[in-house]
């Protein structure tokens, strides 16, 4: 059995990966066709690698079927229910940095903090009869936010994608996502609201804690967790 | 323990309330989740299961059965009515996942408007008594008494609106304090905004629902606001004194009298707890030795409007209350379609007071 390490599968995450394994004396390398998702890895004994997508990677350590997996904070933390007693994190990689923010029209002046946001949504409800729509994919992340900063008579809408155009489109009032320059929500009119954000995300390399480990595996685990400097 | 051994503990107890009058009512499970979340908000997503039905849209299991019999009572309920029911209800336990995602419930609900804390103290005297073998401790309180001495402060009444709003967030509530009584500073955005003579000069294009005259709406509210003097530190005190009641009951009724000298708005709240002592006393209740905490029931039970109850195992403060209950008038209002009625009621939880059982054995 083989430490079984899961990375992403394509475009500057994995490049970013790779080159980052690769300072530290690991070589990892897709084989084959472009299309097909095989890796090798030089430089260390005994570990395989798996090319997945970074949102299924979360699962895919939870789970126990990789030993180690390169993805973002943000969905470690969305996905997994009590993430830090399934994975533990080895290393921040340095890039892939993103900020799960909240923001609405850049014409809301008199909406700056979560309480003017609680404020705004209560009056909202009160002349369209249904409470303000917030438009996310992180779900869980952005319910405990709002529920922290007391903000009630909100409600979340699922948003899998473009998620800065729904404002526009009248399907959201505004929305919680991942910005890491800002400039796709100036160019749809919307701002950051002046607080903390919800988390602050990045590459991060994490340990399943679950994984069945064999004499051979710890062994290779170890070997690459030290060749790593970690 | 087992699951029949709760089940026959729970038939027993709905035999004990139906013996009192109730009448048995059966609830369906799947229940519309757009009626719990326009009530609990969003929160309830993070506390209860949600599925798709192809035709119905998102349903919710149902995660109490306080909505589906308060629903049921204002179809076709007649008055006065008493009611039981028991059953399972299901909790998505995101961070304690150790504790009981699907457990069982016995309830006991009233409908009545003639005496209303007769009521009440028929209510916590049934869960006294039926469960007097098991030496719990009882605690009480009153959510009413908070409410009216929000209402009877001496500020604006949008203040008070934003405070009562918050009743059952006391973070939130309590940074609501701070910033009317000018304890936290004003935020430089707002204080921009304020200063600015034509805020909505620099706005840019306009997008989503929200149109102008809301956003002019909120800055003039603001500006009225900020041209109110802060809510006066003697004011804070005594809602703080309110908050820091926690007593047996007759030395908590002298305490509030002596606030409400000052806040003479709550007198009528006051008078109602002081009534429900002595129906609690003609239904044989200690209420000598009966605690009371003002800010009881706080955070755990948002349509809780009036009194509020729980028994507990002193010993197993790991385990949550063996029963649960209280008056929630405001929610009848909210699902009664122009309707209302005075409810109080209860539950218990047979699951953990087996737990409760095994403990002591």
């Amino acid at each position: 059995m083989s430490v079984k390490l899961g990375v992403p599968s394509k475009g500057r995450l994995m490049e970013k990966t790779f080159d980052w394994f690769g300072a530290r004396g690991v070589s990892l390398s897709r084989t084959g066709s472009d299309r097909e998702y095989a890796g090798r890895v030089d430089g260390v004994e005994g570990v395989s690698l798996v090319l997945l997508s970074a949102g299924e990677i979360p699962r895919e350590l939870a789970a126990g079927r990789i030993h180690l997996g390169v993805t973002g904070t943000d969905l470690v933390q969305e996905k997994l229910v009590q993430w830090d007693q399934k994975v533990e994190p080895l290393a921040e990689l340095g890039f892939g940095h993103a900020d799960l923010i909240v923001a609405v029209p850049m014409a809301w002046v008199d909406v700056d903090t979560l309480d003017d946001l609680d404020a705004a949504a209560a009056a909202f409800r009160a002349r369209h009869g249904h409470r303000l729509r917030i438009a996310t994919k992180y779900h869980r992340l952005v319910r405990d936010y709002l529920r922290m900063g007391g903000v009630a008579d909100y409600q979340l809408v699922d948003s899998q994608g473009a998620t800065e155009g729904t404002v526009k489109n009248l399907t959201a009032e505004a929305i919680a996502d991942i910005t890491s320059t800002g400039e796709t929500l100036r160019a749809n009119h919307l701002k950051v609201l002046d607080e903390p954000p919800v988390l602050r995300s990045q590459a991060t390399l994490y340990r399943a804690r679950g994984a069945a480990r064999d004499e051979a595996t710890r062994a290779a685990l170890s070997a690459l967790v030290a060749r790593l400097g970690l | 323990m087992s699951r029949a051994e709760a089940r026959a503990l729970a038939a027993r107890y709905a035999a004990a309330f139906e013996e009192a009058g109730a009448m048995p009512l059966d609830c369906a499970i799947l229940q519309s989740a757009g009626t719990l979340l326009d009530l609990y908000g969003e929160d309830i997503r993070a506390r209860a299961y949600v599925t798709q039905d192809p035709a119905l849209g998102e349903r919710m299991l149902r995660p109490d059965f306080t909505v589906p019999v308060v629903q049921m009572h204002m179809e076709n309920g007649a008055e006065p009515a008493r009611y039981t029911y028991h059953g399972e209800v299901f909790r998505r336990q995101e961070d304690r996942p150790e504790r009981a995602s699907e457990y069982l419930q016995v309830g006991y609900e009233v409908f009545d408007r003639a005496d209303p804390e007769a009521a009440d103290a028929e209510v916590f005297a049934l869960f006294s008594d039926v469960l007097a073998p098991e030496g719990l401790r009882a605690a009480t309180g009153d959510i009413g008494i908070l409410t009216a001495a929000v209402q009877a402060l001496d500020t604006s009444e949008r203040r008070r609106a934003a405070l009562l709003r918050h009743i059952w967030r006391p973070r939130r509530f309590k940074a609501l304090i701070d910033r009317f009584s000018g304890r936290t500073p004003v935020p430089p955005t707002r204080a921009a905004l304020l200063a600015a003579a034509d805020p909505m000069a620099a706005a840019g294009p306009l997008i989503g629902l929200r149109d102008a005259d809301e956003i002019r709406a909120r800055i003039a509210a603001l500006r009225e606001d900020a041209a109110e003097p802060p809510l006066s530190a003697g004011q804070v005190a005594l809602i703080d004194a309110v908050l820091r009641v926690s007593e047996t009951c007759p030395f908590a009724l002298e305490r509030l009298r002596d606030i409400s000298m000052d806040l003479p708005g709550m007198d009528a709240a006051v008078d109602r707890f002081a009534r429900r002592c002595d129906r609690l006393e003609a239904r044989g209740i200690d209420v000598a030795a009966l605690d009371f905490e003002a800010s009881y029931g706080r955070t755990s039970m948002e349509y809780y409007d009036g009194f509020v109850f729980g028994f507990y195992a002193e010993a197993r403060p790991d385990l949550p209350a063996v029963a649960t209950g209280g008056r929630y008038d405001a929610l009848t209002a909210r699902l009664g379609d122009g309707a209302s009625i005075p409810a109080v009621g209860g539950v218990i939880r047979p699951d953990v007071l087996l737990a409760v059982r095994e403990g002591a054995a």
